[in-house]
């Protein structure tokens, strides 16, 4: 059934398909996903993700992506072994999710933790996608991690999706932490380490004027530079990275003052008016960033400290299962050490090495046959 | 000493050896409404004022007890000039005739060789000082400073020193420098440099036949001689780096600990003229490494050129200790180098800016008799460093009052200081950030034994404006050195105590959360690897 579907539709779309006979494919197609067997279809893997991914095509073609975030769900859940299995779908699913906006779904796939890919590609796309939708959703933490991944992860050449997730993290970064260190971490692939830095120098330069904390510095770099980040589609994310330098100065204030005049942080964080400066106070508050109180009557704001005791349920709840989650994770770790172990090919690089050393021993030894 | 001092006084005061002093008028002087025209010779009459009963109770009797007053100032001026005598000439004026005084004791010399709160006294600062370091700081006092008659007067005497030497260069710069400015007394002496050089040749020629001499010989010491003497004549004629190569081959030629001591000695003293101070350290500890016990002198020689060092790599804490360190001995036999005020200054302001107050308190306090009552005893070991301080009143003040935490008299000192430190060759760079450091501790010793504190009353202890309190206080509460949080509408500093079992909570999820996430990206990017092989070993096969 699945073979005569995907030689069908491959003869139908090798050509040039008009917009009826798309949609109805796509109808088709659809129906199949959803009605299908998953056992059979992983007997047949790559018939499978070519039929999807023309089905993916077709959606595009429609330009309704949203009709095919349903069913690419539901293929990616007949076609995984386990949750923790990265398909070549997943990419393709988040695609449409971000083309479609509907980020909330991608979610819901982003919050598994994935441990077993198939082909590298799949992993920088999926990581990519997934950043920019735990972006959109304002998830930095999240996205912040997945980009992180693409960066770091161990590639031969640079590669156009790492460059571009740099740029990104570089971004998400600032949002969240504040600043932004250059260098990568040591794990980090020596190509990238070489190359990434070179190839995002507007990126670094921004970051470099936001370590010196001026935001008018910051603002002027910005529109000097406004035409190189629009052309990269991150113009949105640097016009956020600017506003989180106010958020972020306000901080620090609560780390020195107990209280201080609207007119004061208007000042230190160079905003234009107290006005501006208690609306991005109330911003902060309503978000759950900083613990104050305004006082209309005389202009003060009273910074407190975080009313969080860590004696509730929840906290020890949330506690609890971060221990537990802890503890899979390490047992997985230590699988993966003795699998590592067990490997042939580990063990023959381990014992070659170990074979010379030994070599070097035995020489001084007379020989005494 | 003292009493044999006062005894000297005493008879010199009593039977004086020169009756008479003859005195020729640089200009007009008007006395008691009579005008003695420049160029006329003055006769003084000294006896007259060592017996003016004015001057003198009992004027007749020999009574050295008289001057046990005065003993304290001529402590370390051992040079004739005596301000008290003269003070005493001025005071006889009124009693003598023929007018005695000259102009020049009429204005009481001031002989204190201190930095002081006023302008800086070129030519006291330069009589503590020997050698090319003489030249060298007046030619940077020359260099830094904004007032002209004082540059002029260091460059005069930066002039006549390096006439006395050898240094054709150093007499090059010097006249460019002063550039016709102080007439032509102090032009360029073409002369003077030729016959320089063709000396400088001549011996040059003569050191090399006799190192030739010495090496066929095959004498160690002797060969030792000749590189000493080259090294020497290098020094004079200002070639420091050959000097430095002729100081340390001698090394080869050591036979004795005491040749090596003085082979480090000369390099040091070179590598500091050349601003080398890593040579220092290293030749300092080679020094000190040799197996035969130093003499004092050579022992507080070494601190002080290892100080040196220190305070020139920023690690003033090290470079406090140093200068802590430096024992008596030292007197005025460094001054080619250093002089015993710099080492109280160096010393006193290092330590200052980077001691916490325990080692404050074991180092420096038993300076201060005063604040030791409640100490006990056997902390008082450090006299010597006490004798410097001395020298330097401004600076033992300024610990005092760092103490006694009477900050705005001692910033008040610092800011005195200020103008004449940056003309200092060696602390010039670094007195910016010694003084932050100074100022930064002392409001954060200021604010650390209370709960709250009114940021008025601290702005008027450190006379400042509670604004800019506000701002420094802000900066040491970012770099979290001052644990307090400011009431900016009440103008009130409180203390902050951090709650342990939160912040332990805080960090305890925030480091579950960081392992989560590197197991999560390791675990990934060991699949990825393994993938890799995979795919290498696929295409092997």
């Amino acid at each position: 059934m699945l073979g005569s579907l995907s030689n069908k539709i491959e003869a139908c779309t090798a050509g040039p398909v008009t917009k009826e006979q798309a949609s109805t494919f796509a109808l088709i197609i659809a129906r199949f996903i959803s009605s299908c067997v998953a056992d059979q279809i992983r007997l047949a893997p790559d018939k499978f993700i070519s039929v999807c991914k023309r089905f993916k095509d077709q959606v595009l073609l429609l330009e309704e992506p949203l009709h095919g975030v349903a069913p690419m769900l539901t293929a990616i859940r007949k076609l995984q072994s386990s949750t923790e299995h990265l398909t070549t779908l997943h990419p393709e699913f988040l695609l449409l999710c971000l083309l479609a906006k509907c980020y909330r779904t991608g979610l819901s796939i982003l919050e598994e933790d994935i441990f077993e890919v198939d082909q590298p590609r799949d992993l920088f796309l999926y990581c990519y996608y997934g950043g920019m939708i735990c972006v959109g959703q304002k998830r930095f933490q999240k996205a912040l991690e997945l980009l992180h991944n693409v960066v770091t992860a161990p590639m031969s050449t640079i590669n156009a999706i790492a460059v571009e997730a740099y740029k990104k993290y570089i971004l998400v970064s600032l949002i969240l932490h504040g600043q932004f260190s250059t260098s990568l971490p040591k794990y980090a692939s020596s190509v990238a380490q070489r190359n990434l830095k070179n190839l995002c120098q507007p990126y670094v330069e921004l970051a470099n004027s936001y370590n010196n904390g001026k935001v008018a510095d910051l603002e002027t770099y910005v529109k000097a530079n406004e035409e190189k980040f629009q052309s990269d589609n991150n113009l949105g994310l640097v016009k956020q990275v600017i506003s989180s330098m106010y958020k972020r100065n306000i901080q620090r204030l609560t780390q020195t003052y107990l209280t201080l005049s609207l007119h004061d942080i208007a000042n230190t964080v160079q905003l234009n008016s107290p006005k501006e400066a208690e609306m991005h106070v109330l911003q902060m508050i309503q978000d759950g960033e900083i613990y104050a109180t305004i006082n209309q009557k005389d202009g003060m704001v009273r910074f407190l400290e975080d009313p969080e005791q860590y004696k509730t349920c929840e906290m020890i709840e949330r506690i609890d299962s971060s221990i537990q989650r802890l503890m899979t994770l390490s047992k997985k770790l230590t699988v993966m050490d003795e699998l590592m172990s067990c490997d042939p090919l580990y063990l023959a690089k381990a014992g070659r090495e170990r074979q010379r050393l030994d070599f070097d021993d035995f020489d001084t030894v007379p020989q005494k046959y | 000493m003292e009493f044999t001092h006062m005894v000297i006084n005493e008879i010199v005061r009593a039977g004086n050896l020169v009756p008479i002093l003859t005195r020729k008028l640089p200009k007009d002087v008007e006395i008691k409404g009579y005008t003695i025209p420049a160029g006329w010779y003055l006769v003084v009459d000294q006896t007259v004022p060592h017996f003016d009963p004015n001057s003198f109770d009992e004027p007749f009797a020999l009574n050295p007890w008289r001057w046990e007053f005065f003993s304290f100032i001529m402590d370390g001026e051992d040079d004739a000039s005596n301000p008290m005598m003269e003070e005493m000439y001025a005071n006889g004026i009124g009693g003598v005739d023929e007018t005695p005084s000259s102009s020049s004791s009429t204005t009481t010399r001031k002989n204190r060789p201190i930095i002081s709160g006023e302008q800086l006294d070129i030519e006291a600062y330069a009589g503590l000082y020997t050698g090319r370091t003489k030249i060298m700081r007046l030619i940077f006092i020359a260099d830094h400073c904004d007032n002209p008659g004082m540059q002029l007067e260091a460059l005069r005497m930066a002039y006549e020193e390096i006439k006395k030497g050898e240094n054709t260069q150093l007499f090059r710069e010097a006249v460019q420098k002063i550039d016709g400015r102080l007439g032509p007394n102090y032009m360029m002496d073409a002369s003077w440099c030729t016959m320089i050089d063709k000396k400088a040749e001549q011996r040059k020629e003569k050191l090399e036949n006799e190192l030739n001499a010495y090496r066929t010989n095959l004498i160690k010491e002797s060969i030792r001689m000749g590189y000493n003497d080259f090294g020497d004549f290098y020094y004079a004629h200002g070639a420091l780096g050959d000097a430095f190569k002729s100081y340390v081959r001698t090394r080869d030629y050591c036979t004795t600990s005491k040749h090596i001591i003085q082979m480090c000695l000369s390099a040091i003293h070179v590598s500091i003229e050349m601003g080398q101070f890593t040579h220092v350290t290293s030749y300092v500890s080679k020094a000190e490494q040799t197996p035969e016990a130093l003499d004092p002198p050579t022992v507080a020689k070494l601190r002080c050129a290892a100080g040196l060092a220190h305070l020139e790599a920023k690690k003033y804490k090290l470079a406090a200790r140093k200068f802590l360190e430096v024992g008596p001995e030292l007197g005025n036999s460094y001054s080619d180098v250093i002089a015993p005020q710099d080492v109280a200054t160096y010393g006193g302001l290092c330590a200052l800016a980077s001691f916490d107050r325990t080692e404050l308190k074991a180092s420096i306090l038993p300076l201060f008799p005063s604040l030791l009552l409640n100490l006990p005893n056997k902390v008082i070991d450090n006299i010597n460093f006490r004798n410097f301080l001395e020298l330097v009143p401004e600076v033992r003040e300024l610990i005092n009052d760092f103490y006694s935490s009477h900050y705005a008299s001692c910033l008040e000192y610092l800011g005195n200081l200020r103008s004449n430190l940056l003309l200092d060759i060696h602390l010039h760079d670094h007195v910016g950030t010694l003084y932050d450091q100074i100022r930064n501790k002392a409001l954060i010793q200021y604010t650390h034994p209370f709960v709250s504190v009114d940021m008025r009353m601290m702005a008027d202890a450190f006379k400042t404006s509670v604004a800019g309190l506000e701002k420094e206080l802000e900066a040491l509460i970012t770099d979290n050195q001052i644990q307090a949080r400011i009431d900016s509408h009440n103008k009130i500093l409180y203390a902050r105590h951090a709650d342990q079992r939160n912040a332990t909570f805080q960090r305890v999820l925030q480091t579950g959360n960081e392992f989560d996430k590197d197991v999560r990206a390791m675990l990934l990017r060991a699949n990825l690897l393994k993938h890799d092989y995979n795919v290498r070993a696929s295409r092997k096969l």
